[in-house]
């Protein structure tokens, strides 16, 4: 089924080239500050256009308020900005998806892919609705309500719905931290298909997860926070977290994270 | 006001509420049979049920009457309730101006008001429909407000990110997010108010009426017919419980989608 979906995807991203074109993310002096804390400061990143970028830290270091601040969810940063390389607001260009799936219980599936569309009162693409609920494997359940559905399948609509936005950023914050590991490794592999070519950013706390899904890796440490230069990883994602470079790779992030292999 | 709920109807839910009652009855004869209480003070159940059925005809004319204000009081009550609970959400305006004067009218017993409404609007139903309308208006705005307030944060980052906006209080998020998020909440005081709207409609009737059982009541009482007027409160009692497990009914298909298994 994935192998399918596979196929199917790329030729959807590479007919849909407003999604790949110039968005990288950049931060220019981006400060935050949440309860008279300041969490971060001073940012001056870039995240490159048409890759995965994972943002990996320890919980509390102020990762999600990061993106939610660049996806415009925090309106005041205490300074600073987050806009593409051309210096234009990323507004209206990001998909969002959280840790929490925020389906509507009292819609169905269908309904809840298209929310974005019935939102802003666009016409809804019934074919390509469909054909992306197919895609992360719920055909059957197109017309089944929330509660009946697994967690993995309530964050595969999750997902689905943040497809069906077309949008050529995605901020994805902890997607995936609250499934069992199996379901978190398809749902994995699902993502680094169906967003191949678009701007991403993850956070996670997962090192196996940024090995997979990130074709860099930025660590979040410290207060105010900083961000790691990349540690740019070879070869396309998804990766398989037992290959023996990708192990080797998950000892150097585990190093610089600050454990010793010792701790490991 | 702490909504409340009656658990899930069972078949053993209706056996245990027909065994009280049973006892009930009985202890009541116990209590005629036992003590020298005089008739015209407190009937036995036997002597109400013959009342009922002597009366019968009388006694359903008039309950018909009180149903009538009941439900038209409820539908009315519940319209008003959820147009101003939708404003108030929704116009900062709105919000600041009349939340204050909303929760303020609370203040004034809506029974202090009962003459002056059938003074302005005479002994027939209006009078009692609006009496019922307005003592369930605040529970059920209040709900309503309180439900559409507190939508999830996160559905609103998600409208918000959606719709390009600055904010998620669109009326696009109100149609699609917010009032169906509020449905339990609505749901919670509809059932308050299918409890107390009675009250509002005997009150009603008690101040000035030709019609309905609080009329009966009021004019068995002075006939000293004690019998009928307990055979009057049994029908009201019946149609108030009734029409408390009919709104519950309907308010659990509104919110099927809230499982028990959904927080």
């Amino acid at each position: 089924m994935l192998l399918q979906s596979t196929t199917k995807v790329s030729e959807s991203v590479e007919s849909s080239e407003s999604l790949t074109g110039r968005h990288a993310i950049v931060l220019k002096n981006l400060g935050f500050r949440r309860n008279g804390l300041l969490l971060f400061d001073g940012l001056s990143e870039q995240f490159s256009a048409g890759e995965t970028t994972c943002i990996l830290g320890v919980s509390g270091v102020g990762k999600s308020s990061l993106l939610r601040v660049i996806a415009g969810l925090l309106p005041d940063p205490e300074f600073g900005s987050a806009c593409d390389e051309d210096g234009r607001s990323l507004r209206g260009r990001i998909a969002y998806m959280a840790q929490d799936d925020l389906l509507l219980p009292w819609a169905n599936v269908f309904r809840n892919v298209t929310l974005g569309c019935r939102l802003r009162g666009d016409d809804i693409d019934d074919d390509n609705a469909r054909e992306l609920i197919q895609l992360v494997g719920l055909a059957e359940h197109v017309e089944a309500l929330p509660h009946t559905l697994s967690g993995g399948m309530r964050q595969r609509v999750a997902l689905a719905r943040t497809l069906m936005e077309k949008r050529p950023i995605a901020l994805l914050d902890e997607p995936f931290s609250a499934l069992d590991a199996l379901t978190r490794y398809q749902l994995q592999s699902l993502v680094a298909e169906l967003f191949r070519g678009r701007t991403v950013v993850i956070v996670t706390h997962d090192p196996v997860e940024a090995l997979r899904l990130g074709h860099s890796i930025r660590v979040m440490y410290g207060r105010p926070a900083l961000l790691s230069e990349p540690m740019r990883l070879g070869g396309q994602p998804p990766r398989d977290p037992t290959a023996p470079k990708v192990a080797s790779l998950q000892r150097e992030l585990l190093n610089r994270l600050g454990i010793s292999p010792a701790e490991v | 006001m702490q909504p409340f709920r009656l658990r899930k109807i069972t078949i053993k839910t209706i056996a245990r509420g027909l065994v009280t009652i049973t006892v009930f009855i009985v202890l009541w004869e116990l209590i005629i049979w036992g003590t020298s209480i005089p008739h015209y003070l407190l009937p036995g159940p036997m002597e109400v049920l013959r009342a009922w059925g002597k009366w019968s005809e009388v006694i359903l004319q008039h309950a018909s009457v009180t149903l009538l204000e009941i439900v038209l009081g409820l539908i009315i009550g519940t319209m008003v309730g959820i147009v101003s609970a939708t404003i108030i959400a929704q116009v900062r305006a709105a919000r600041r101006w009349l939340l204050p004067v909303l929760v303020v009218s609370q203040a004034i017993p809506v029974f202090a008001i009962a003459p002056l409404l059938v003074m302005w609007l005479g002994y027939g139903i209006a009078s009692k429909i609006a009496m019922a309308a307005l003592i369930i208006y605040f529970p059920v705005t209040a709900s309503f407000l309180d439900g559409l307030r507190r939508t999830d944060p996160g559905w609103l980052d998600l409208v918000q990110i959606m719709t390009s906006k600055t904010s998620g209080n669109s009326w696009a998020a109100l149609r699609l997010v917010r009032v169906p998020a509020a449905m339990p909440s609505l749901a919670s005081g509809i059932r308050v108010a299918a409890a107390v709207a009675p009250i509002g409609a005997v009150v009603g009737e008690w101040v000035g009426s030709g019609a309905g059982l609080g009329y009966l009541m009021l004019h068995s009482n002075a006939r000293t017919q004690i019998d009928v007027m307990f055979a009057a409160l049994v029908t009201l009692a019946v149609i108030a419980v009734a029409l408390y497990f009919t709104v519950d009914w309907l308010m659990r298909h509104l919110v099927a989608w809230q499982s028990d298994t959904f927080s």
